[in-house]
């Protein structure tokens, strides 16, 4: 479909997002991610059953995490989309971007640059 | 040996690329034979591609058969033939020749790689088939972006050089060389053993029926129309538009049976499918906008499968999806609006008319000329629409010896059945040719893997221009470059179309002359080349997982076109993810397991014994267990079936053959008591009766055929009270044991939907409208001048059964519909029966008072909670067990090596419940051919050392792997192993990696992707 969408995102695949742990979330941001956001199945649709419900679960701990060292919870993203939704993709990923725009650096960042 | 001593061809040919031919061809290459796929359009696929979703799950068909697709392209023993069709058979079963014609591509099929440049600048434009003719595609095109074999092709019809004899852009700009605009038609003929036909069907022409305006009014279209409507990647990208001025519709109209249950038109029959794809289109218009209002004009909802009915519900009362039952009798278009008013008569008798904005037509199915033709071809026999003859006791047969059926030129049916079918007809073709299994098919020898743990990574990196598609974006030298500057990198190179033939070979070269030792690719997708590439390593003795790609076309030059800069620096930050990543990636080995070439078959009825003497005849041994102390199960209460065939001496025909059988063992008044292991290697215990002696088996596959019975609706319409009040079932055995009393009565009233579609069980068991109509055709034979009067809620008399309906109400049964809440009242008066009911055509109460009362009782499943549990598979509501994918995977459980057919998988016909248990054979063959299976690769591995025994994943898992084994802690067994790695996110001592995705690795490509950013 080609649809365009923001270069700023990249893709780490893994083969369910079942497979996405805590620990990978928080060391994007540590290593100066603005945002990070998980595509999984449609819910109820999951190719292994139930690991994107999973995935939901750990990203909304992980969101309280963030919220508490002040990272901020909205820079973390689940969404669920299923293969064939190009155009849903895209707009996640315009979507995400904008946000994170409007959020500004990650806080690490901001202060990595302080003299 | 045949008749004439001359060993049977081992290969076989598939007519048809939709989804009977795919499923068939994977299911034959995978046990052993060689395949011929031949399909008359450009790729395979068939239908499905073009629907959106598929009812009753709504999963996207795309996505679901894709990987199928994939599969059958790069599968070693299927051979795709492409626009090319069958012009003659000769031989007899087992050796056939086969005469073909092919028509030319105008593009080599070797040479192009599917990069779209042609079609981007063909300059012409065409009404898209695919697309229903709603959006338009060049002269030079594929049929959709994931089609297999991804070769473009040049419509000769529309092409400017070939009517202008100027033009060649495409030949100018192919790199490839692949255009060729002197192909030829060229015939030729192979050699097969036996052939499968699934030819499918096309829609009916809504032209002819002239009172609904379709191709006159903008908005009136078909139901396929409407599909690509609401697909994602249809003509409007899935936003929800009428063709005629692209706004969003608000009122959708529905009409059932245009081209079904229509003798007017000559179709006879009912097409079993249109009630639920109308649904299912309905829901999903609704789902895409809340203000649409969908309504759908229908003479029976016929939602007889699995879980149908339930779906219908749900489209009811959640999704608001008003049902009319009456014919609408014409549309005219307002002018001025372009909305559609549609005319009818409503169920009080009283016409109504109503504004719509968009009608679709829900066409039924028909045999197309071409599939016709063939079978006039190659001599078999047709029925009068056109659909091939088969008898119910052999589904699968056509009249001609080894040449098989399945699909939907068997009869309409949905994908579920089709798929069973083609499986099936792949057990038929397999029992045929078992002597030569094996003979045709090509393997591959690969040199002995090189050696790499404990050596320092030596990676390659091949950067690639795809024609313009990258090139034309991303600056390919100048990530080369880069890629030489990375850590470990020894050797980097461009290609302008990494996956030719010759590049291959360069990389061939490449990893030998500079020792590599992880590959990484930098291109389109994993998704369609992965495999390609990691042949190549194989080849060259490197194992296959030491590659990895980077994604810079589908998820950097295509969607990044317009940033050429960010597209170069986010194609370097790929590839250097990549890098990192293959620095860390480990050979993994697929450990090689011996299988146990035995069949263990649960069930001795109809389904069961099918399977066995199936299994047996592809040249397996099988143990087949029953409970009671005879075989046949339910098939002894059946006597004939609606077409008149003669079950009981059917039944007594199959049970000689299976006792006499010296590959089949069978176990009666037996239970199964404990089960475990594996596919390939599963190990049961059993009790066997009468003595109830343990015995223990060893077997390679499961087929659970513990099949079903008719409900005896105690305290229901005074069943049990009044021995005038009986079943279905107890009226066949009157019927057939010809009791006399049966002529001389004067009136039978038959209740259908009992203990069917209730709260209790909200399913339909398929069967009983049938039943109920072969009862009554039985009767009128023994007395035609008997009063028979069936109460229904839907007749469901699917396919070709609706000519038996029509017969029925020729004959003088009556047919009077009632509601589920005003269920019909039966008591007694005076000692005669009365039964009350609400006529709801006529809105007035009506009382009978037959002779006898007969209920149309639901099929339930058999006892089988504690066997469920025993082989940890799962179970519907309402007990039948629950197969993988309702869609796709109809006979096979989600565990490997399991397999479910007849009854005990829902309600169905004997006809049906022989395909399935064909389909579940051929399956199991799929394991039982293969002499070892291969297991690992990417599967979650435990470290023992730092386990804790927590039991989180023994929890976590989805498919209840992980056990805690006698050293005290977790291990999982590799052959059941799916690899999600959900086990190795929740460990909380991180005991788990999960191979291939080890942390490391993840963590690694993260921080190359954020390289620089602190």
């Amino acid at each position: 479909m080609r649809l365009n969408y923001p270069p700023n995102v990249k893709i780490i695949k893994v083969p369910c997002t079942g497979k996405v742990d805590v620990i990978h979330l928080l060391h994007a941001f540590e290593r100066g991610a603005d945002g990070v956001y998980i595509a999984g199945c449609l819910e109820g649709d999951c190719h292994f059953l139930r690991g994107n419900l999973r995935a939901r679960k750990r990203v909304e701990y992980t969101k309280r995490l963030l919220d508490e060292i002040g990272i901020g919870g909205e820079r973390l993203q689940m969404y669920n989309m299923s293969a064939a939704q190009g155009p849903r993709f895209a707009e996640v990923a315009r979507e995400m971007t904008e946000r994170i725009m409007t959020l500004g650096p990650n806080p690490i960042r901001a202060k990595n640059r302080e003299p | 040996m045949s008749d004439n001593n001359q060993r049977k061809i081992g290969s076989v040919m598939v007519i048809g690329g939709g989804i009977a031919g795919i499923q068939a061809s994977l299911d034959l290459a995978n046990s052993g034979y060689y395949v011929y796929l031949v399909e008359k359009s450009p790729s395979i696929g068939g239908v499905m591609p073009q629907l959106d979703k598929t009812f009753p799950t709504n999963d996207c068909s795309m996505c679901i058969l894709s990987p199928k697709l994939v599969e059958c392209g790069r599968h070693f023993n299927i051979e795709i033939l492409t626009n090319t069709q069958v012009e003659e058979v000769r031989g007899e079963a087992g050796n056939m020749e086969v005469s073909l014609i092919r028509s030319p591509r105008f593009v080599d099929e070797d040479k192009c790689v599917g990069c779209g440049v042609c079609a981007e600048k063909c300059p012409v434009k065409v009404k898209d088939r695919f697309n229903e003719g709603l959006g338009e595609r060049k002269a030079i095109y594929i049929q959709y972006p994931q089609a297999i074999p991804l070769v473009y092709q040049i419509d000769k019809d529309h092409c400017r050089y070939f009517i202008k004899g100027k033009c060649r852009i495409c030949e100018k700009l192919c790199k490839n060389e692949a255009v060729n605009f002197e192909d030829t038609e060229k015939r030729y003929a192979l050699k097969v053993g036996s052939i499968i036909l699934a030819p499918g069907f096309e829609l009916f022409d809504p032209q002819l029926k002239g009172e609904y305006g379709y191709g006159v009014y903008d908005n009136v279209v078909t139901s396929k129309q409407f599909e690509r409507i609401l697909s994602a990647s249809g003509p409007s990208m899935g936003h929800l538009e009428r063709p005629g001025d692209k706004k969003e519709p608000k009122k959708i109209g529905f009409i059932q049976c245009v081209g079904s249950r229509d003798l007017q038109a000559g179709k006879g029959y009912c097409s079993s499918v249109c009630c639920m794809y109308a649904i299912k289109e309905a829901v999903v218009a609704k789902e895409h906008s809340g203000e649409v209002e969908p309504t759908i004009f229908f003479m029976d909802i016929r939602a007889h499968g699995k879980g149908f009915d339930d779906y219908y519900k749900r489209a009811q009362e959640e999704y608001g999806v008003r049902f009319i039952r009456c014919m609408v009798s014409k549309i005219v278009e307002m002018p001025r609006t372009k909305n559609l008013r549609v005319t009818y008569i409503n169920e009080e008798g009283k016409p109504v008319e109503e504004e719509f904005d968009m009608m679709v037509l829900s066409g039924g199915l028909t045999p197309s000329e071409d599939a016709r033709a063939l079978g006039k071809r190659l001599g078999i026999h047709l029925n009068q629409y056109g659909f091939c003859e088969t008898s119910q006791f052999s589904p699968l047969s056509t009249s001609r010896p080894g040449i098989f059926v399945s699909g939907v030129f068997q009869g309409p049916k949905d994908i579920p059945e089709t798929v069973a079918q083609a499986s099936g007809s792949v057990a038929c073709a397999s029992g045929l040719l078992s002597e030569s299994r094996g003979s045709m098919v090509k393997g591959k020898e690969y040199p002995l893997e090189t050696e790499v743990k404990d050596i320092s990574p030596r990676i390659g990196v091949f950067v690639c221009h795809c024609g313009i598609n990258i090139g034309g974006v991303i600056d390919v030298p100048q990530v080369k470059g880069y890629a030489e500057s990375l850590r470990d990198v020894v050797y980097a190179e461009e290609g302008l179309y990494v996956c030719s033939q010759d590049f291959q070979e360069l990389m061939k070269k490449a990893i030998s002359e500079h020792n590599l030792n992880r590959v990484v690719v930098a291109s389109c997708s994993p998704r369609t080349h992965e495999p390609l590439f990691q042949e190549t390593l194989r080849e060259t003795g490197l194992n296959k997982y030491l590659f990895e790609m980077a994604n810079i076309r589908d998820q950097c030059s295509w969607v990044h076109m317009r940033q050429k800069e960010d597209a170069t620096k986010k194609a370097k930050a790929l590839v250097r993810m990549a890098v990192e990543n293959a620095r860390l990636i480990q050979p993994l080995d697929e450990l090689s397991l011996e299988i146990k070439n035995k069949a263990l078959v649960i069930g001795g009825g109809l389904s069961g014994m099918t399977a066995a003497l199936s299994l047996a005849d592809q040249g397996y041994e099988v143990y087949l267990v029953e409970k009671e102390a005879k075989l046949g199960g339910a098939l002894h209460d059946v006597y004939y079936t609606l077409e008149g065939d003669d079950v009981q001496s059917h039944l007594r025909e199959i049970m000689k053959r299976v006792e006499a059988n010296p590959s089949i063992h069978i176990f009666k008044d037996t239970m199964v008591v404990d089960f475990s292991g594996y596919k390939g290697n599963f190990e049961t215990g059993l009790m066997v009766g009468p003595g109830m002696f343990y015995r223990k088996l060893e077997h390679g596959i499961v087929i659970v055929a513990t099949g079903g019975e008719e409900y005896k609706p105690v305290g229901e319409y005074m069943y049990g009270e009044d021995e005038r009040v009986m079943t279905q079932l107890e009226l066949e055995k009157r019927i057939a044991n010809g009791v006399p009393e049966l002529s001389k009565i004067d009136s039978i009233v038959m209740i259908q939907c009992v203990g069917s579609r209730t709260e209790e069980r909200p399913y339909c068991s398929r069967v009983c409208c049938s039943e109920a109509i072969k009862n009554s055709l039985k009767l009128k034979e023994l007395n035609p001048k008997m009063h028979i009067c069936i109460l229904y809620r839907d007749i469901r008399s699917y396919g070709l059964m609706e000519e038996y309906y029509t017969l029925a109400r020729k004959k003088g049964v009556k047919f009077i519909r009632y509601d589920l809440n005003s269920k019909p009242g039966v008591t007694v008066e005076d000692g005669a029966l009365k039964v009350d009911i609400k006529d709801p055509a006529l809105g007035e109460d009506l009382s009978l008072s037959p002779d006898l009362i007969v209920l149309s009782s639901a099929i339930i499943p058999k006892e089988n909670d504690e066997l469920a549990t025993l082989l940890k598979v799962p179970r519907t509501q309402e007990g039948f067990f629950l197969e993988a994918h309702m869609k796709l995977r109809p006979v096979d459980f989600g565990t490997d090596g399991m397999y479910v057919c007849g009854l005990a998988h829902s309600p169905k016909l004997i006809s049906e419940c022989i395909s399935q248990a064909y389909a579940a054979s051929a399956r199991a063959s799929t394991i039982l051919s293969q002499e070892r299976i291969h297991v690992g690769g990417v599967v979650a591995t435990v470290n023992g050392d730092l386990c804790a025994a927590c039991l989180t994943c023994v929890r976590v898992c989805p498919y209840d792997v992980p056990v805690i084994n006698e050293e005290g802690f977790a291990e999982i067994n590799m052959a059941k192993c799916q690899g999600c790695g959900s086990c190795a996110s929740e460990c909380p001592a991180k005991a788990i990696d999960l191979q291939h995705f080890r942390d490391e690795q993840i963590l690694a490509k993260c921080n190359a992707l954020l390289e620089g950013v602190l």
